[in-house]
């Protein structure tokens, strides 16, 4: 029986307004090259300066994952050629990163964590893109030089599981810090994977393999199930040594499969050493302690949920998973709505409702519209059943959910003298019916508040019906 | 030629009639070699500009076929620097290819001549600069130094080059060799003109991360060449010097003594950790400071039939044989499993110069040395590599230490060819450096005028 064994690195673009090493705009979504310079261009005499609110940012996550920050850290360089690298090196942090040493637990459904080690966050800068057109490849260099941490766990998961309970910790994470939008269609969180296995019971890591660049969890998944079946194919034909080496890795998901991006005789050697055209890049008491200070964090909200907002543990994991819901979620109950009711439309029917592509920060259904409708439902203004009709409208429409109610009718009734009223005469019109209720037949409570319900057209409020007839009928 | 001090002192129109001479007279000296080009931009007092150092719309290639067709977007900052001073560049000067050389003849425009003697070759790698000095083709010229290349060219053309502390003139705009060993400075006529000319270039630049953010003070304005000094000798360390480089020197400390210093026997180790700490260390850098010139962006390309092959040939194509030499170098000692053996160690060689002449500079304020081993060699006389790594070993380690240094000419040999000897002094002492020098530039100037 074979154990998996699997690290990740995973490269967040941080949010910053300009470039790692100069006052170009990271903002990529322009024309081709036109936010370029000397230095991002890497033309002949150009230098690097870094951008010291990235250095906020790294240390910012340093806190957030308990590590340690080294107040000192250094650059270095990173030798490869390839097109979309100007100068052909990468300016990046091998030997002292910013941070070092952290940790984040991942919650399974049970209820219980693992802690998932996390070696180093190192800061970088990313590459442009190359874009290829049949026989002419072009190059466009807006994201050179945007900055990048690399974030690179210990190989502490065993199963894709794990990895993916990982990833959505971590991104939840860098997105409550807000320091990067850590979008994984855009690129701004790519995840690389290194996957081993070994026998059970043995200590020893055995090769790594290490797959690049998987653009979503699903992906991922796949790509980490279809390696390790090529490893354990491998070592159970006997041809482990021969077939399995440290290398990278490319997925093909139709295919589904993994393929080898360059041969074992063109390993790649980075000859790294200290970059000279930077000192060391140093953290000041002033950056320290305003970085330190960082916004709740998931598993803080989480418990704080439970306790304030008596939520389950479930629920509050689902609304604190990503801090759009939990940001969402607050402005309901800043609304006057109830806790228990905003978890419940916000997380079934409002997430139920979005579709195509509409997110929670997209919805036609803002946060304060959400909790005027929840509120109503508290007060029983509306039932449950007629504010899903609100929230359809809503949906479709641009209003607002009082008029909503009053255009469609939906007013619940709770006024007892019209409730009286409409109970007599059911009761009148069912002397039968009344007369076996009395006789033991109790079951027949349901009809009544049928019948009632049935001719307010849905409008009185079940409860009051429900104790109304109760009365009449002791 | 007039020296800077005067030029400054020119109406525009005196300095317009001056530029059109200058450049008649540069035409008429053209076998020298010691310009690429003569361009100008704009008014000013014309200074000669390293082809190495960044001029917005001006070729600056380095002296390499790999950026022949590179035109340059910016000003380096001394460049602006020396505009907003009523300076500009005017002509490019010819170099060793991306000046790793100690004799500019390994430029793709040809060798430049030493003025002095036109079978000598004039120095690297800024002989073009030093070459139109001495030739009376320019009044001034920027050089970069990285292991002695505007100190040696300057000694073995007869005229005053100075290498600021590291960090004192913004590397911003100079085309990198080695990025911890290179900076810009003055080569001049005399001390007092390197003086003027590097208070002009010299100051905190926030586009360098590695210029020193202290407080300039300017020193050509404060010369004092009266200030009595403490000045280290250096006997042991002269012994591998030919004799023309002796003489000179004992002649130098005569007149030192006779202006008033105080003369301090001193030994620095044997320089032959010197050499390989820097071709390690500069090698290293430049090979990733090179790699950049790939024929992809701009320069030099041969189209192959894939990106491999079009790196691979417009980088054969585009860089001359010691440029190659130097980045196989760099490649290797940075190579896996040689990375603590070469680079790292050099590392720690080079921390214990420094810490050698931060001793020496506890007892004294300046130090008298060689510049060179020997006056300037005929063309083919280095005729092995490493022979011209070796000619190097007076020079480097003021640039493995980041300290100042100026080299100026106290004597001629029986050939009538110069000798330079350098000063040094502690880090950011440029004030000290150039009292000095200006010293005993009076000495010579008194025993023999040139």
């Amino acid at each position: 029986m074979f154990e998996v064994v699997i690290g990740l690195e995973v490269h967040v673009q941080l949010n910053t307004k300009t470039k790692l090493f100069c006052s170009c705009p990271t903002s990529f979504n322009h024309t081709q090259n036109s936010n370029t310079c000397p230095t991002c261009l890497a033309l002949p005499g150009a230098l690097p300066v870094l951008n010291r609110e990235v250095l906020h940012k790294a240390t910012m996550f340093g806190t957030a994952i308990d590590a340690t920050i080294n107040r000192t850290s250094f650059f270095d360089r990173k030798s490869y050629f390839y097109p979309d690298s100007p100068s052909a090196y990468q300016i990046t942090q091998l030997y002292t990163p910013v941070v070092e040493h952290g940790k984040l637990e991942i919650d399974f459904d049970d209820g219980t964590q693992k802690t998932i080690r996390i070696n180093r966050a190192h800061i970088e800068a990313d590459a442009g893109k190359n874009i290829h057109e049949g026989d002419i490849s072009k190059v466009d260099l807006n994201r050179a030089g945007t900055p990048l941490l690399e974030i690179v766990s210990e190989p502490d998961m065993r199963n894709e599981d794990e990895v993916v309970r990982y990833l959505k910790k971590l991104h939840s994470i860098v997105r409550y810090l807000d320091i990067s939008d850590a979008n994984m269609q855009e690129g701004s969180f790519r995840v690389d994977v290194n996957v081993s296995i070994r026998p059970k019971g043995d200590e020893k890591l055995y090769t790594r393999v290490e797959i690049k660049n998987i653009n979503s969890f699903r992906f991922i998944q796949q790509a980490i199930e279809v390696e390790v079946e090529r490893q354990i194919d491998a070592w159970e034909d006997g041809v482990y040594e021969q077939e399995i080496f440290q290398e990278t890795r490319l997925f093909d998901q139709l295919k589904q499969e993994t393929r080898s991006m360059r041969g074992k005789e063109e390993a790649a050697d980075y000859r790294y050493f200290p970059e000279p055209d930077l000192l060391k890049a140093v953290i000041d008491d002033e950056m320290f302690d305003s970085a330190s200070d960082i916004p709740e964090l998931p598993d803080a909200k989480r418990e704080r949920f439970i306790s304030e907002y008596g939520m389950s543990a479930y629920n509050a994991s689902v609304i604190t998973a990503n801090l759009e819901m939990a940001k969402y979620f607050e402005k309901m109950i800043d609304e006057g709505a109830s806790a228990k009711n905003s978890v419940t439309w916000l997380s079934v029917e409002l997430q139920g409702r979005l579709k195509n592509s509409l997110t929670l920060e997209t919805s036609p259904v803002d946060a304060a519209t959400l909790g005027t409708l929840v509120k109503r439902i508290d007060d029983k203004t509306i039932s449950g059943k007629a504010a899903k009709d609100v929230l359809d409208y809503l949906m479709q429409n641009d209003s607002d959910v009082d008029s909503v109610i009053d255009k469609l009718g939906l007013k619940q009734v709770s006024d007892t003298g019209a409730i009286e009223k409409m109970v007599d005469e059911i009761l009148d019109a069912n002397p039968d019916k009344v007369q076996q209720y009395r006789a033991g037949k109790e079951k027949l409570l349901g009809f009544f508040v049928g019948q009632v319900m049935k001719a307010s057209k849905g409008s009185a409020n079940p409860q009051a019906v429900n104790e109304v007839i109760k009365s009449k009928l002791a | 030629m007039i020296t800077l001090k005067e030029a400054l002192t020119l109406s525009s129109d005196e300095l317009e009639a001056f530029k059109n001479e200058l450049r008649k007279k540069i035409e008429e000296n053209s076998e020298i070699n010691a310009y690429i080009d003569v361009k100008s931009v704009g008014e000013g007092v014309p200074i000669a500009i390293k082809d190495n150092i960044q001029v917005k719309d001006w070729a600056v290639t380095s002296a390499s076929k790999i950026l022949q067709g590179y035109i340059a977007p910016y000003n380096a900052t001394v460049i602006e620097k020396l505009k907003s001073a009523g300076l500009t560049p005017f002509g490019r000067t010819n170099m060793d290819e991306f000046a790793m050389g100690s004799t500019t003849q390994s430029s793709c425009y040809g060798k430049t001549l030493n003025p002095c003697n036109k079978d000598c070759v004039p120095g690297g790698s800024s002989g073009g600069s030093a070459a139109a000095v001495a030739a009376g083709l320019a009044i001034a010229a920027l050089g970069s130094d990285t292991g002695g290349s505007i100190r040696q060219p300057a000694a073995f053309c007869g005229i005053v080059g100075m290498k600021p502390t590291y960090g004192r003139v913004s590397r911003y705009g100079l085309g990198a060799y080695a990025s911890s060993l290179d900076q810009i400075g003055p080569m001049t006529q005399n001390v007092e003109d390197a003086a003027i000319l590097y208070d002009i270039i010299s100051g905190y630049d926030t586009k360098d991360s590695t210029s020193a953010d202290i407080k300039t003070e300017s020193v050509a304005d404060k010369l004092n060449a009266s200030r009595k000094l403490n000045i280290a000798v250096l006997p042991k360390y002269v012994q591998n010097a030919s004799d023309d480089i002796k003489k000179a020197y004992a002649k130098a400390i005569e007149a030192l003594k006779s202006a008033g210093h105080n003369i301090i026997e001193k030994d620095l180790m044997d320089p032959k950790y010197d050499i390989s700490a820097y071709y390690i260390t500069a090698t290293a850098e430049a090979t990733t400071n090179l790699a950049r010139y790939d024929g992809i962006r701009y320069g030099h390309r041969v189209e192959g039939s894939n990106l491999q092959e079009t790196y691979i040939k417009s980088r054969s194509e585009g860089f001359g044989d010691e440029v190659k030499r130097r980045i196989m170098l760099g490649n290797f000692v940075l190579s896996s499993g040689y990375y603590d053996a070469y680079y790292v160690k050099a590392q720690k060689v080079r921390h214990l110069i420094k810490d050698e002449y931060e001793a020496v500079f506890k007892e004294v304020d300046l130090i008298l040395s060689p510049i060179a081993p020997s006056v300037a060699p005929k063309f083919g006389e280095l005729k092995k590599p490493m022979d011209m790594y070796l000619s190097d070993i007076y020079s480097i380690s003021v640039n493995l230490a980041g300290l100042p240094a100026i080299s100026l000419p106290v004597d001629k040999n029986a050939e009538g060819m110069p000798v330079g000897l350098q000063l040094i002094a502690k880090a950011f002492d440029e004030q000290t450096l150039f009292d000095g020098a200006l010293s005993l530039e009076k000495e010579f100037c008194t025993i023999l005028p040139i």
